[in-house]
């Protein structure tokens, strides 16, 4: 997936090829990047981080269910209902145990791969949209046992869980969140990134590009399809645990199907197999209703609208899905390379590259 | 006596939904996750025409109809024949995106309050009695009607018409079919309309029950497993699944546990997908496996 470099690029050592920052410029971008993540939490106010703080969970999610859809080639409907499941097992063990967040954090993850071995079976048996129907009914049912929890428990509007403490002090700080989801949503984006160079990402390309073909050359479809959604699903449920402490706060209601599109919006704007576009489709998502807001106010329309905001969202959402994948099916990283390839060949035309 | 009534019910109205995604992944392999939404839009358009309309209810009831299948045209050919010929999971990504679509739109147009288009076509939902102990309510009739009307009409739609014919050739071999100068888009796009058709229907006599709401399209999701466990090529196969799933969440319903409604169908969904995952009358997918 690496574009193209000017020429006068030469790799000459094993060592260059494999390394994740490879010419002088994009180590500097990089330090530059960092720089800026350091210097945001002191400047900015207690909005922008929330906002910062939302990206970084939502891009878990994200880069997430990219692997899965974008890489793997199989959809998912039931990512809200991972995110719950990640959630209410946090809020379980916290309610009932008072379990600590060093225990919370691998219960989610390894509820999130059980889930994940489950319903991504049935997938197995057959290929084509079978696996999105079983993830659908995770949805239903992940949603339901924890809607069960609630009423029998009677925190009828949702579970209320503690701040956690990490090394002592309690994460109450939106700064200090900032940092624990900052670290977080990096290591996810460096696994994801290692992964898919790896003989596991190789192969999951491969069976989403064509399954017979993957299987001709020698690729295990069946463990490839299972792991993707192993490692999709504890993936999610990790971040639904990291949002459950986040909101301090865990209800049924907060995982919608619309929670679910949300994060296929992620997928389908940032451009179906990229980890930049996962990035860039989750900044987009997060901060999408809060311009729709904004341009309803200046348009005048916001106190005529108050009540259906929502409404308004869903259709925007809608309507901007569409609009990618019919005329950029390859989303905003797919825009990203155009630019970047406008540059390296200028002043050339670019031919349209093709997938 | 009360329980088999209910099952019927609920299994007609499962079964007149399903056919609606038995249809369109039957002859173009693209499973629509925006019949919910369509069915909502269709119980709509009956709202719609029963208020402008103030003729008699059948004069309505026919032009929501027509606005139904046009609507069903019109999605074909403003947005899905786009993805003909993209990848399968393009496709199905761009009915979420429709479904999420048409629902703001749909709240947008309509708001948020429950309608009831029954009142405005002047009819009332009588309970009729059934046998002795039992009872049905006039839009359950219907239902049940109109379920029968849907499928005996599609069954001899599919064998007997050339359009139906043609229909079948699509959906067994798209390529050979176009070779033989059956024009796929419009294929494709009667699949929708008569697809949108069905699913207006039962979301109209849904919204003669119990009013319009935003519950519907939770209604549609679950009309999906049993179009699943029957096969999801196969129109019989829809009509028994929806009998086993109508019948599986009746029984739980009544003896285990009613907050299970929402998950039963999904539960059931998931044992045939672990047993038989092509459904009860699907055709095994073979080329598909190497």
């Amino acid at each position: 997936m690496s574009i193209p470099k000017a020429s006068g690029y030469f790799r000459t050592r094993y060592d260059e090829d494999a390394a994740l920052l490879d010419t002088r410029w994009r180590r500097a971008a990089f330090v530059l990047g960092a720089a800026a993540f350091a210097i945001f939490p002191v400047v900015a106010g207690p909005f922008a981080l929330d906002l910062a703080n939302q990206v970084f969970l939502t891009a878990i999610g994200a880069v997430a269910l990219m692997l899965l859809t974008g890489c793997a080639g199989q959809i998912s409907l039931g990512h809200a209902g991972l995110l719950a499941a990640g959630a209410f097992t946090t809020g379980i063990l916290v309610r009932e145990w008072g379990a600590p967040i060093w225990l919370t954090l691998p219960a989610s993850a390894a509820v999130g791969a059980a889930l994940g071995l489950v319903f991504g079976l049935p997938s197995l048996r057959l290929r084509g949209l079978y696996l999105a129907v079983s993830t659908l009914a995770l949805h239903f049912m992940v949603i339901h046992a924890g809607q069960e929890y609630e009423t029998r428990r009677g925190y009828s509007t949702g579970v209320v869980i503690d701040p956690p403490t990490l090394g002592g002090f309690a994460l109450t700080d939106a700064r200090a969140w900032y940092v624990v989801l900052l670290a977080a949503c990096a290591a996810a984006v460096l696994f994801a990134v290692n992964l898919l160079r790896a003989r596991t990402g190789r192969a999951w390309r491969a069976i989403h590009r064509r399954e017979a073909v993957a299987e001709a050359l020698g690729i295990d479809v069946r463990r490839a399809k299972l792991s993707a959604f192993v490692v999709s699903c504890t993936m999610t449920s990790v971040a639904g645990c990291l949002f459950a402490y986040y909101r301090g706060f865990v209800s049924a209601e907060a995982f919608s199907l619309f929670v679910t599109i949300q994060y296929v919006a992620t997928v389908i704007v940032g451009g179906i197999g990229s980890v930049l576009g996962a990035l860039l489709g989750t900044v987009f998502v997060v901060l999408f209703p809060y311009g729709i807001e904004a341009a309803m106010t200046a348009l005048g329309l916001a106190e005529r609208l108050a009540s259906v905001v929502f409404a308004v969202n869903y259709a925007a959402f809608g309507v901007v899905m569409l609009l990618f994948l019919v005329f950029e099916p390859q989303g905003l990283a797919g825009m990203w390379r155009r630019v970047q390839a406008w540059f390296l060949l200028w002043p050339f035309r670019q031919k349209r590259a093709a997938r | 006596m009360q329980l088999l009534v209910n099952i019927a019910v609920l299994a007609a109205l499962y079964a007149l939904i399903s056919c609606g995604y038995v249809l369109i992944y039957r002859v173009s392999r693209v499973l629509s996750l925006a019949h919910g939404e369509l069915m909502m839009l269709g119980a709509y358009g009956l709202a719609v025409s029963a208020s402008l309309l103030p003729g008699h209810p059948l004069v309505a009831l026919a032009a929501a109809g027509l606005l139904a299948l046009v609507a069903g045209f019109a999605v074909y050919g403003a947005l899905m024949w786009r993805m003909t010929g993209e990848s399968v999971l393009a496709a199905v990504l761009a009915t979420i995106a429709l479904g999420i679509l048409l629902r703001g739109a749909m709240i947008l147009a309509f708001g948020t309050q429950t309608l009831y288009p029954l009142a405005a076509l002047g009819w009332t939902n009588a309970t009729l009695p059934v046998g002795e102990s039992a009872r049905i309510s006039g839009a359950g009739l219907a239902l049940v009607g109109a379920t029968a009307l849907a499928y005996g009409g599609l069954f001899a739609f599919l064998r007997g018409t050339r359009w139906g014919i043609r229909m079948r050739a699509a959906g067994q071999n798209p390529l050979l079919a176009a070779q033989r100068g059956i024009r796929l888009h419009g294929v494709y796009a009667l699949a929708w309309g008569l697809a949108t058709l069905t699913g207006g229907m039962a979301g109209m006599l849904i919204a003669c029950d119990a009013g319009i709401e935003s519950t519907m399209v939770t209604i549609g999701l679950k009309a999906f497993p049993a179009a699943l466990v029957g096969g999801l090529d196969s129109l019989v196969g829809a009509l028994v699944g929806s009998l086993i799933v109508a019948a599986a969440e009746i029984l739980l319903i009544h003896y285990v546990d009613p907050l299970l409604s929402d998950v039963v169908p999904f539960f059931v969904l998931l044992a045939m997908l672990v047993v038989r995952p092509w459904g009860l009358f699907g055709t095994r997918e073979e080329l598909d496996r190497v």
